[in-house]
């Protein structure tokens, strides 16, 4: 009976195709939006996720994010340093300044100070260069979105392309000259300004005078300290915050759900999603059943029973349920392949699969209940009704 | 009549559609016995009660009073699972529609009787081949039904019926959605094939020009049999 089943599904091809094309398009929309949310909120912590040598973040005790800047007093560095358990620890400066371009206008770019000794906390990827160079006069590491796009010379062709800027280009930081010495990979942020990489003292220099100029400690634990233990033990010590990288980036997370529009905007959308793909595919699916309705009676007339009837719907919502997430979530992920390296945030994770799966799932069993319903209630005698 | 056995036992049936003020008698106290061997019409004016009481016979519907028997299992008191199997094995189905299932093959279409009672596809199939040979369409067994003219799609149904060697083959208006050569030629195959063997055949029909090809006529109006004629036609 289950090929029986399938050929009903599979025999009128038009209606088949409009089931799994109604499911396709529900997991894709139950996938898509998703995806480019967890890209964007994503994106709010991808400074944290780059700088992965250091296992702990200190900072200023009201930072609410990663973006929050609230400057610390150099000295705040050394009483770090002098918290037990902490390997070393190097300060890190980050600030939006002003770059003056070829052309003449400006752009705003964070500039990020690494410290002059090691260079912890560099780009993760160099393209071009090494953070070794860093080291030359005037070096700066450009990333490499930044040196496409936003801090490219134009072009000298009217409506021509603009040109990206290149090693050995030079940039006007803050009124303060500056050499590309090397391109870097980096990922995208929110705030989608180019990244700038530089040497904390000249970082330091590039920034406007202020007392205060050390954005962040990035602290290296002892072998084998509890990171817990040593977060609590350096805000005890010296009163500013302390968090393991994943507490900042939860920090960073939940300051943008709590406080932007982003989530409601997005759950709106994907909510919206969910309702239209689930009708889309529910009402096929429904259909299709009623459609069929006949064929069932004729079945039942013949002595098929509720149950082997049960069956076959079921049978008949899994097969269309698994070729259409399949299709859907495809779908999804080719989108993400081609607009990968673009502007646009996307991120598939895991766990969106498994949402959609689940949803997919819901609508099916949902749609083979009702006609399961139908089927049940259906008085055999209709087969000699015309 | 072609035996002494019974194969359908109806008395005082009936059959009320809807409650109170929208109450309709459809069956209003049938009696009926139908032989083995016999081929049985139904005939009568539309709402008189024989498609409800083929129905009846047929199991898949409850009568509200009165008993039905068919090969002497009274149907009423079966459970819906007994009454589901005591259908699959001993009541062959012709419909006016055909109700063929569009997306099956017809040999296919024939080998469901066989596979609801639980007999393997690749069996089935083989003897839906074999029984579609017998009424003249062996050589379209892989045809889908809307490749068929409909007097082939009657025979695609008359095997479907025949396939599972029932004992009582129930048919509804089988010729009329047929010219009247192919409906006498479909008439010809089922007194034929469901007689044959001493099957029980029931026709419920309009038409008047198969008329002759029945045993016993029953006459109906109102869910009553007004009258009960032997055919005085030799087929």
């Amino acid at each position: 009976m289950y090929h029986i089943a399938l050929k009903m599904l599979t025999g009128d091809r038009g209606k088949y195709l409009g089931i799994i094309m109604g499911l396709t398009f529900a997991s894709l929309i139950m996938t898509q939006q998703p995806a480019i949310f967890i890209g964007l909120m994503t994106r709010t912590y991808s400074f944290i996720t780059d700088v992965s040598l250091p296992d702990i973040w200190v900072m200023d005790s009201k930072v609410q994010f990663v973006d929050d800047i609230k400057p610390l007093q150099d000295t705040e560095l050394y009483r770090v340093r002098g918290v037990s358990g902490v390997e070393w620890a190097t300060p890190m400066y980050k600030g939006l300044l002003r770059v003056r371009l070829a052309n003449g206008t400006f752009q705003s770019c964070f500039v990020v100070g690494l410290d002059d000794a090691t260079l912890i906390g560099g780009p993760p990827v160099m393209l071009e260069g090494s953070i070794e160079d860093l080291r030359r006069s005037d070096g700066v590491i450009v990333d490499i979105d930044g040196a496409r796009d936003k801090l490219a010379r134009p072009s000298r062709e009217p409506d021509g392309k603009s040109v990206p800027i290149k090693v050995g280009d030079s940039l006007e930081v803050n009124d303060h000259r500056a050499i590309v010495v090397g391109i870097a990979k980096v990922s995208r942020t929110f705030q989608a300004q180019p990244i700038i990489y530089t040497t904390y003292s000249r970082a330091k220099s590039y920034a406007p005078r202020e007392r205060k100029l050390l954005s962040f400690i990035l602290v290296k634990a002892k072998p084998g300290q509890d990171l817990s233990v040593l977060t609590r033990r350096i805000r005890e010590s010296t009163g500013l915050a302390a968090y393991t990288r994943k507490e900042f980036m939860d920090l960073t997370y939940d300051y943008f759900m709590k406080n932007t529009g982003i989530p409601i905007n997005f759950g709106i959308s994907v909510l919206l999603g969910f309702m239209v793909g689930a009708a889309i595919a529910g009402q096929t699916f429904y259909n299709f059943t009623l459609d069929n309705l006949r064929q069932f009676g004729v079945l039942k007339a013949m002595g098929t029973s509720n149950r082997v009837l049960l069956q076959m719907i079921l049978l008949q919502a899994v097969l269309v349920g698994a070729v259409g997430y399949g299709l859907g979530v495809g779908s999804t992920a080719l989108f993400g392949y081609f607009m990968s390296d673009t502007i646009l945030a996307f991120k598939f994770t895991w766990q969106l699969l498994v949402f959609s799966g689940v949803g997919i799932s819901l609508i099916c069993v949902f749609a083979a209940i009702i006609s399961i319903l139908k089927v049940i209630r259906l008085e055999p005698a209709v087969v000699f009704k015309n | 009549m072609g035996a002494d056995v019974l194969a359908v036992r109806c008395r005082n049936v009936v059959k009320i559609y809807g409650t109170g003020g929208q109450k309709v008698t459809a069956l209003g106290g049938i009696d009926l016995d139908i032989a083995t061997g016999e081929l049985m019409m139904l005939v009568g004016p539309s709402g008189c009660g024989k498609t409800t009481l083929i129905s009846v016979i047929a199991g898949i519907l409850d009568q509200d009073e009165g008993s039905c028997e068919v090969f002497g299992k009274d149907l009423a008191a079966m459970s819906d699972q007994e009454k589901l199997k005591f259908r699959a094995s001993h009541i062959g189905f012709v419909f006016q529609a055909f109700n063929l299932l569009p997306s099956l093959t017809v040999a296919e279409n024939v080998s469901v009787p066989l596979l609801i009672n639980g007999v393997r596809r690749a069996e089935a199939e083989r003897r839906a081949e074999h029984i579609l040979e017998q009424v003249g369409l062996g050589d379209r067994t892989t045809f889908l039904p809307s490749q068929l003219s409909g007097g082939q799609q009657q025979r695609v149904a008359i095997a479907r019926a025949l396939i599972h060697d029932p004992g009582l083959i129930v048919c509804d208006e089988p010729t009329s959605a047929l010219d009247h050569e192919t409906g006498q030629t479909v008439m010809q195959l089922l007194k034929r094939t469901v007689l044959q063997k001493n099957r029980a055949l029931v026709i419920v029909t309009h038409d008047a020009r198969i008329f002759d090809f029945a045993d016993r006529t029953a006459e109906m109006d109102d869910g009553r049999i007004l009258r009960i004629e032997k055919s005085s036609v030799t087929n």
